[in-house]
């Protein structure tokens, strides 16, 4: 029952080959056995949002999807946006509007943000509210995160 | 780990799933979106000792037009049908239930084949399917058959699939242009599931009611259509006197449950209110497309 299986991941642009149970978890994968712990975990069952990473360009729970099933896909975690001196710009723009405090939520709400933008017109702060109600933040009370992603929204960057 | 173990096999093809599945027996579990699936798994509420995953199977994926209905193919993903052309111009009433499917990141990842066999009491799939009379296509080691959607969904979380079964398609009748439609839903917050919604359908023939179709979530064990609602709108036009005798009446058809998000006579006032205006919404939407 627990005999590994061989899957060759991309990971922010790297590929990856790894010996996997089939019960990892994709959250479990970046951050235990790549060690990128960007990605956060929250509640581990679909409901927090922290652990969101995009999937070939879509936005997933990484908690909801097993390692085993990324064989050959490509994900991008909240460390391909960018870095401490060269953030992006809704990165940028979140440090500029102080949509964090603690920021365990932050790599999720960037990432579920990014696949946001990328879909919807966002055209009212209404849009961006419902688009972010599946990542929960206990600190904020998300008024600068929407207030950070009105920014981003119809700028050109390199977040679309 | 979170989930105990299991066995994992990767289909690649329908065939190989129903193989899979028929030879792993009654223990076996599909993983298709896993958005349902995998927070079982997670707190070990299911235990399958083998996952049979279909993500791989491409041509369960996909979303076809014929003369009277839209095809989607089992894996077809909640974010593929909220964005789709053809869903747009003959099933809007599925574009909008869409878009109050949980968040993005759910519905990049989740099924209609996958919500259906779930059968979740506050789903909005099931209630779509059960409003537009849609038929199941299921496929197991010994064939195929056809199940209408009103037969599907015996009890919560229990529909009417076998252990070695795949549902590999739906069939949704295209909406007549001269059919309006109305969908309404309140929850807690946007995309969770809800506390009650009220899907409707209006045919409207010479200013009155041909054919009346309403559809309810969230307020029992299973969706469900209120008939005896629907039988007193038929022949008439939508006036007040009407409406307010149809709510009663959808009220009368539900049983809801209180939990902590709402109670039950909360559900049943709820599901009455959103039924008005879900009819408004349709008999609006008739007369325009009658004009």
């Amino acid at each position: 029952m627990n005999k590994t299986r061989d899957i060759a991941v991309t990971v922010n642009g790297d590929a990856f080959e790894a010996a996997v149970e089939p019960r990892l978890l994709l959250t479990d994968f970046l951050r235990q056995t790549l060690g990128l712990t960007g990605t956060h975990v929250g509640c581990e069952h679909g409901v927090c949002g922290a652990c969101t990473v995009l999937l070939d360009g879509d936005s997933v729970r990484s908690c909801l999807m097993f390692a085993v099933q990324a064989d050959g896909r490509s994900i991008e975690t909240v460390e391909s946006l960018g870095r401490i001196g060269k953030m992006n710009a809704l990165q940028e723009s979140f440090h500029e509007h102080h949509a964090l405090q603690c920021g365990f939520c932050t790599p999720g709400m960037l990432m579920a943000a990014t696949d946001l933008i990328r879909k919807y017109p966002l055209a009212t702060d209404d849009d961006i509210r419902e688009g972010l109600s599946g990542n929960l933040c206990r600190c904020t009370g998300y008024q600068h995160i929407v207030k950070a992603i009105r920014a981003v929204v119809g700028k050109s960057g390199d977040v679309r | 780990m979170k989930p105990a173990s299991f066995d994992y096999i990767a289909a690649d093809s329908l065939d190989m799933a129903v193989a899979a599945l028929a030879a792993a027996g009654a223990d076996a579990k599909i993983i298709a979106g896993g958005q349902s699936l995998v927070p079982m798994l997670n707190f070990r509420l299911v235990r399958p000792s083998v996952l049979v995953d279909i993500n791989r199977v491409a041509d369960l994926a996909f979303i076809a037009e014929t003369e009277n209905d839209i095809r989607v193919g089992a894996l077809t993903r909640h974010h593929q049908l909220e964005t789709s052309p053809v869903i747009a111009r003959h099933l809007p009433v599925l574009s909008c239930a869409m878009t109050h499917v949980a968040h993005l990141a759910i519905r990049n990842r989740g099924t209609i084949g996958g919500s259906l066999s779930h059968g979740d009491p506050a789903a909005e799939l099931p209630m779509i399917a059960l409003l537009l009379d849609a038929e199941l296509h299921i496929a197991s080691a010994s064939g195929t058959r056809t199940v209408a959607a009103r037969d599907f969904f015996l009890d919560a979380l229990t529909v009417d699939l076998a252990g070695g079964d795949i549902v590999t398609e739906i069939a949704l009748p295209k909406l007549p242009f001269d059919t309006g439609w109305g969908f309404e839903e309140v929850a807690r917050r946007r995309g969770d599931f809800a506390l009650a919604a009220v899907a409707a359908t209006l045919t409207v023939s010479g200013g009155a009611i041909a054919r009346a179709r309403i559809a309810l979530t969230g307020v029992g064990a299973t969706a469900l259509r209120a008939a005896a609602a629907e039988a007193l709108l038929v022949g008439h036009a939508l006036e007040p006197d009407l409406t307010g005798r149809v709510i009663d009446a959808v009220r009368a058809a539900i049983e809801p449950d209180t939990d902590l998000h709402a109670s039950a006579d909360y559900r049943r006032h709820l599901a009455g209110v959103l039924a008005g205006r879900a009819l408004a919404a349709a008999w609006r939407r008739a007369a325009e497309s009658a004009a």
